[in-house]
C-alpha cells in the first residue's frame, strides 16, 4: 500500500492508523499470553508431583544474578517507558538516549543469562546426556562458597534416598527452565532486534508528538517481555529457598 | 481522542514500588510461610505486573476496548489452568502423576 | 424456479484487480498487498492440499473395501490416516473459508479499502506455504503415523516417521492462523466505513470475527504444545514420556485445549457464509439477526470450555469428565440457535433454488445431524462404546464435511461472480450440488451405522460382517469426489467462458455488491457511506431488482 508521509494509504487517518496499531499490537501480546501460559500450565502440573526435585532445582539457581536480573529488566522498562514520554513531548535526543539506555539494559539481561546457563553447563546441569544432579556437589569449581556446596550436597542426597527418580524429575525442572527463560530470552532477542530499528529511526528524529506510535507498541512489547520475567523469576528462582 | 501523556514523576513512583515488591518477594522467600510461599510470591508478581500494565503500558489511559482485550487474555489463561487443574485435583490422591486410572462402572 | 433477474448483456469493467499491473506479472502476484489477490494465492494453495487430502482418502476407502484391508501394509494404513487428517485440518479446513473468501470480502463488506495490515496479511500466506512445505517433506521422507492427534509418547518418542519436520511445520503454520485472525478483529474494529455499525455488519463479519477470536486464543496453545513435543522428541526430554516422569494427559489437555476450538474455527466461518446465503435466496431479511450475531460470539467462548470431551476414556478424572460432559451439551445451544433462525428465514420467504442456496440447504440438514451425533458422543455412558469407533469419524466428517466443505464450495459458488466478474453454467452447477449431498450422505451415514456396530476408527481391517457398509462407503465416496471434481472444472472453465456477472446478479444486499466484478484494487471508488441496515430487500433502490418481482414477504410472517 502506498504512504504518504507516515500515512498508509488504505487509512483515513493518522488517529485511525494508530488506533489500528496499538490494537494490533494488545492483541498479539494476548497471542503471547497463551503461548507463554501453555508453558507455564506445564510447569504447575509438574511441580506440584515433584516438589522436592523442584525445589533443589531451584536452588542450583544464583539468586543474586536472578534478583540482579529482575532489576535490570525492571529499569529497562522504566527507560523505554521514559522514551515513549520523550516522544510524546518532543524531546528528540532523549528517546535516542532512553531507546540506547533500554537496549543497555536489555544486553546485560541476556550477558547475565548467557553466564548463568554456561554455568549450568558446567555443573552437569543441561538436561539430556550428562544430566546428573549429584555432578556439582561431587565436583566443586573454584569460587563455590564451601557452606552453600555442603548444603546443596545434604539436599541432593536426602532427596536421592526419598525418590530414586530425582535424575528424572529434577531434568524436568531443568527442561522447563532452560524452555521458559530460552523462550523469554529469545523474545528479548527479537525485542534488541526492534530496538536498534527505532534507534535508527531516532537519530533521523522520526519520532514526534504528532507520530511516536512505533515507539509506543515496540514499549508494550517490551514491557509485557518484562511482566513474562516478573513471573519467571519466583517460579524458577524461589521455589525452595526457606530450607 | 487525545493522548493521555503520562508524566515521568509517575514512572519513577511505580519503579520504586517494583523495587520494593521485587526486594519483598525475594525477603519472604527466605522466611517459612509453608503453603502460603507460593501465594506471597505470585500475588506480589501479579501486583507488579498489574502496575506494569495501568501504568507503563498505559492502559489505566486506554479505551476500554483494549481493557477488554486485557482482561480477556488473562481470563483465557485462567480458563486453561483451572480446568487443567480441576482434572488433576480431583483425582485420587494415592495415585502418581503418570499412572491415571479410569474407574468403570461395569 | 429461480427469481434471479435475467442479466442483460453486460461488459467486464476494463480495470479491475486481476488486471492491474503494479510490476511485472509473476511479482506483482507475488509481493501484492490486495488482500483480494492474497485471496487467491490462498485459494490456489488450500485446493492442492485439499487434492492431497483427497488423494489419501481414496486410499484409506479403497484400502476398506476388504476385511484384510486391499491396498497397503498397516504401517501404511496408519501413515494415510494421519497424513489425511493432518493435510486436511491444519491446511485445508482451518485456513479455507477465512483465508479465502473471508481476506476477499471483509474489507469490502465493511467499506474498507484493504485490511489493516496488508503485509502482515501477505506474511500470513508465506507462512502457510513455508509451514506446508515442512509438511510436505514429512510427507515425501516417510510420512507420519502417529494420528493427527500426536499423542505422545507415540509421536515424542516411540514414532519411527517424519514426526519432527511435520511439528515444525503444522508450528509454523500456527502463526498463519494467528496472523490472519489478528488482522482480522483489528480491521473491524477500527477499518468500519461510516455508517457501518457493529449491529449493520453482515453476519459473515461477525462469524469471522468469532472464529478470529479463536484463532488468536487457542492457536498460541497448540503451538508451544507441539514445541514441547518436537523438542521431546529431539532431545530426549521427559515432558510427556512416562518413563523419565512425565505425562502423556498433560499433553493431551494442552493439545485439545486448541484443538477444540479449531473445530470452531472451521465450522463458524462456514455458518456465516450460511447467513449470507438463506437470505438472499429467501428474499427476505434474516430471522434474529443479533441472535445468530450472538451465537457466533457465544459458540466461541464456550467453545473453550469443553476440550476434555475428547479424553473420556484416557484418564481425566470422573469429576472433570463430569463437568466437559455438561458444558458440551451448552455448546450446542448457540448453534441450535443459528438452525432455529436459518429456517425461520425460510417461511415464507421467497425461495430460489441457485446452487448456493442449495449448498447452504445442504448444509443445514448435515450439521444438524453432525452436530446431534456429537451430543450423543458428549453423553458420558455412549462415549465409552462409541468413542474410538466410526461413529466419531462419521460426526466429524458430517461438520466439516458435510458443514464446513459444504459451506466453502457454497461460498465459492456464491461470491465467484464477484471474485471474477463471470457466472457458472446453472444446471451443472445444481447437479454437482445435489451429487455432492447423495455422494457425501452414501460415504459417511454407513459409517454412523458401522461405530455403533463397534468397528474401531484407525484400524487397518474389520471383521467380515462390516464389509457391506464398508463397500457402500467406498462408493459413496467415489460420487463424493465427483461432486467436487465437477466445480473445480466448472468454475475454471466459467473464468474464460462463463457469462458476465455485473455487480450484483443475485441481488444481494452486502456492501461488496456495490462495486464492480471483478472489484477495482483500492474495492470502492468512493469511500461508500452505510445508512441502510443489513438484509433489508425492500429500502434499496440501489439494487435494482428487476421489475415485476412479487413484493417481499415480511421478516416476522404475516399473523
Amino acid at each position: 500500500m502506498h504512504r504518504t508521509g507516515d500515512l498508509y494509504g488504505h487509512f483515513q487517518t493518522l488517529e485511525q492508523q494508530k488506533e489500528t496499531a496499538t490494537l494490533g499490537m494488545w492483541i498479539f501480546l494476548v497471542t503471547e499470553v497463551l503461548f507463554f501460559g501453555g508453558l507455564f500450565l506445564t510447569y504447575t502440573i509438574n511441580r506440584s508431583a515433584f516438589s522436592t526435585a523442584f525445589g533443589i532445582g531451584s536452588n542450583t539457581l544464583d539468586i543474586t544474578l536472578g534478583a540482579g536480573n529482575t532489576v535490570v529488566l525492571i529499569l529497562s522498562s522504566l527507560t523505554m517507558a521514559m522514551a515513549v514520554w520523550s516522544a510524546q513531548v518532543g524531546k528528540k535526543k532523549l528517546v535516542s538516549i532512553f531507546l540506547i539506555a533500554t537496549l543497555g539494559l536489555g544486553s546485560v539481561f541476556l550477558g547475565v543469562k548467557a553466564v548463568e546457563y554456561k554455568q549450568k553447563f558446567d555443573h552437569h546441569l543441561i538436561p539430556g546426556r550428562g544430566f546428573d544432579m549429584k555432578y556439582h556437589p561431587a565436583h566443586p569449581m573454584p569460587g563455590d562458597d564451601p557452606k552453600e556446596l555442603a548444603l546443596e550436597k545434604k539436599e541432593v542426597e536426602e532427596a536421592f534416598s526419598h525418590d530414586p527418580d530425582i535424575n528424572a524429575h529434577g531434568q524436568l525442572y531443568f527442561s522447563l527452565y532452560f524452555g521458559m527463560t530460552g523462550l523469554h530470552a529469545l523474545h528479548m532477542i527479537v525485542g534488541a532486534g526492534l530496538l536498534i530499528w527505532l534507534i535508527k529511526g531516532s537519530f533521523t528524529g522520526r519520532f514526534t508528538p504528532q507520530y511516536n506510535t512505533p515507539v509506543e507498541i515496540v514499549g508494550l512489547y517490551w514491557h509485557f517481555v518484562d511482566i513474562v520475567w516478573i513471573y519467571l523469576f519466583p517460579l524458577l528462582y524461589l521455589i525452595d529457598r526457606h530450607r | 481522542m487525545s493522548e493521555h501523556i503520562v508524566s515521568p514523576k509517575v514512572y519513577l513512583i511505580i519503579f520504586a514500588a517494583l523495587m520494593l515488591g521485587t526486594g519483598i518477594t525475594v525477603w519472604a522467600a527466605f522466611q517459612n510461610f509453608h503453603q502460603f510461599n507460593i501465594v506471597i510470591a505470585l500475588g506480589i508478581a501479579t501486583i507488579k505486573a498489574t502496575l506494569v500494565v495501568l501504568y507503563f503500558m498505559h492502559a489505566r489511559y486506554s479505551p476500554g476496548r483494549t481493557q477488554l482485550v486485557i482482561v480477556c487474555s488473562v481470563f483465557w489463561l485462567a480458563i486453561m489452568l483451572a480446568l487443567t487443574l480441576a482434572d488433576y485435583d480431583t483425582r485420587p490422591h494415592d495415585m502418581t502423576l503418570a499412572v491415571p486410572q479410569v474407574f468403570y462402572c461395569v | 424456479m429461480s427469481n434471479t433477474p435475467p442479466t442483460s448483456d453486460l461488459e467486464l469493467p476494463s480495470t479491475h484487480y486481476l488486471n492491474a499491473t503494479y510490476g511485472s506479472g509473476i511479482r506483482s502476484w507475488l509481493l501484492t498487498t490486495d488482500h483480494k489477490r492474497i485471496a487467491l494465492l490462498y485459494l490456489a494453495s488450500v485446493t492442492v492440499f485439499f487434492f492431497i487430502g483427497g488423494v489419501l482418502a481414496t486410499m484409506i476407502r479403497i484400502h476398506l473395501l476388504t476385511p484384510g484391508g486391499a491396498l497397503v501394509t498397516p504401517e501404511t494404513y496408519n501413515k494415510l490416516f494421519t497424513m489425511h487428517g493432518v493435510a486436511m485440518i491444519f491446511f485445508f479446513l482451518i485456513p479455507s473459508i477465512p483465508a479465502v473468501l473471508g481476506n476477499f470480502l471483509i474489507p469490502m463488506m465493511i467499506g474498507a479499502k484493504d485490511l489493516a495490515f496488508p503485509k502482515i496479511n501477505l506474511l500470513s500466506w508465506y507462512i502457510y506455504i513455508i509451514g506446508g512445505s515442512f509438511v510436505l517433506y514429512s510427507f515425501g521422507t516417510g510420512g507420519l503415523d502417529t494420528g493427527w492427534t500426536f499423542y505422545t509418547p507415540l509421536s515424542s518418542v516411540y514414532s519411527n516417521s517424519a514426526v519432527t519436520p511435520a511439528v515444525i511445520g503444522i508450528f509454523i503454520n500456527g502463526f498463519s492462523s494467528i496472523l490472519t485472525g489478528l488482522n482480522f478483529i483489528v480491521t473491524i474494529h477500527t477499518m468500519r466505513a461510516p455508517g457501518m455499525t457493529w449491529f449493520r455488519l453482515p453476519l459473515f463479519a461477525w462469524a469471522h470475527y468469532a472464529t478470529s477470536l479463536v484463532m488468536i486464543l487457542g492457536t498460541p496453545v497448540v503451538a508451544i504444545t507441539l514445541l514441547l513435543a518436537g523438542l521431546e522428541r529431539m532431545f530426549h526430554l521427559g515432558f510427556f514420556n512416562p518413563a523419565l516422569g512425565g505425562d502423556p494427559i498433560l499433553f493431551q489437555h494442552l493439545f485439545w485445549f486448541y484443538s477444540h476450538p479449531a473445530v470452531y474455527i472451521m465450522i463458524l466461518p462456514a455458518m456465516g457464509v450460511v447467513s449470507e446465503i438463506i437470505p438472499t435466496f429467501a428474499r427476505k431479511p434474516i430471522f434474529g439477526y443479533s441472535f445468530i450475531a450472538g451465537s457466533s460470539i457465544a459458540i466461541a467462548v464456550i467453545g473453550f470450555l469443553v476440550w476434555a470431551h475428547h479424553m473420556f476414556v484416557t484418564g481425566e478424572s470422573t469429576y472433570a469428565a463430569l463437568t466437559f460432559s455438561f458444558l458440551s451439551y451448552l455448546v450446542a445451544i448457540p448453534s441450535a440457535v443459528k438452525v432455529f433462525n436459518w429456517t425461520s428465514t425460510l417461511y415464507k420467504g421467497s425461495i430460489s433454488w441457485d446452487p448456493p442456496m442449495i449448498y447452504a440447504l445442504g448444509f443445514i440438514g448435515l450439521f444438524v445431524i453432525g452436530g446431534l451425533t456429537g451430543l450423543f458422543l458428549a453423553c458420558l455412558g455412549l462415549d465409552i462404546h462409541i468413542h474410538d469407533t466410526y461413529f466419531v469419524v462419521a460426526h466429524f466428517h458430517y461438520i466439516m464435511v458435510g458443514g464446513a466443505v459444504m459451506g466453502y464450495v457454497g461460498g465459492l459458488h456464491f461470491w465467484w461472480p464477484k471474485i471474477t466478474g463471470r457466472l457458472y453454467p446453472e444446471s451443472l452447477s445444481r447437479a454437482a450440488a445435489v451429487v455432492l449431498f447423495i455422494g457425501f450422505n452414501l460415504t459417511f451415514f454407513p459409517q454412523f451405522i458401522l461405530g455403533y456396530l463397534g468397528m474401531p476408527r484407525r484400524y487397518h481391517t474389520y471383521p467380515p460382517e462390516f464389509q457391506v457398509l464398508n463397500v457402500l462407503s467406498t462408493a459413496g465416496a467415489s460420487i463424493l469426489a465427483l461432486g467436487y471434481l465437477l466445480p473445480m472444472i466448472y468454475l475454471t472453465w466459467s473464468m474464460r467462458y462463463g457469462k458476465v456477472a455485473g455487480k450484483n446478479p443475485w441481488p444481494a444486499t452486502g456492501l461488496e455488491w456495490t462495486t464492480d466484478s471483478p472489484p477495482p484494487t483500492e474495492n470502492f471508488h468512493v469511500t461508500p457511506e452505510v445508512t441502510w441496515e443489513p438484509y433489508d430487500f425492500q429500502n434499496r433502490p440501489d439494487l435494482g431488482l428487476a421489475a415485476g418481482t412479487r413484493p417481499l414477504a415480511p421478516a416476522q410472517g404475516d399473523d
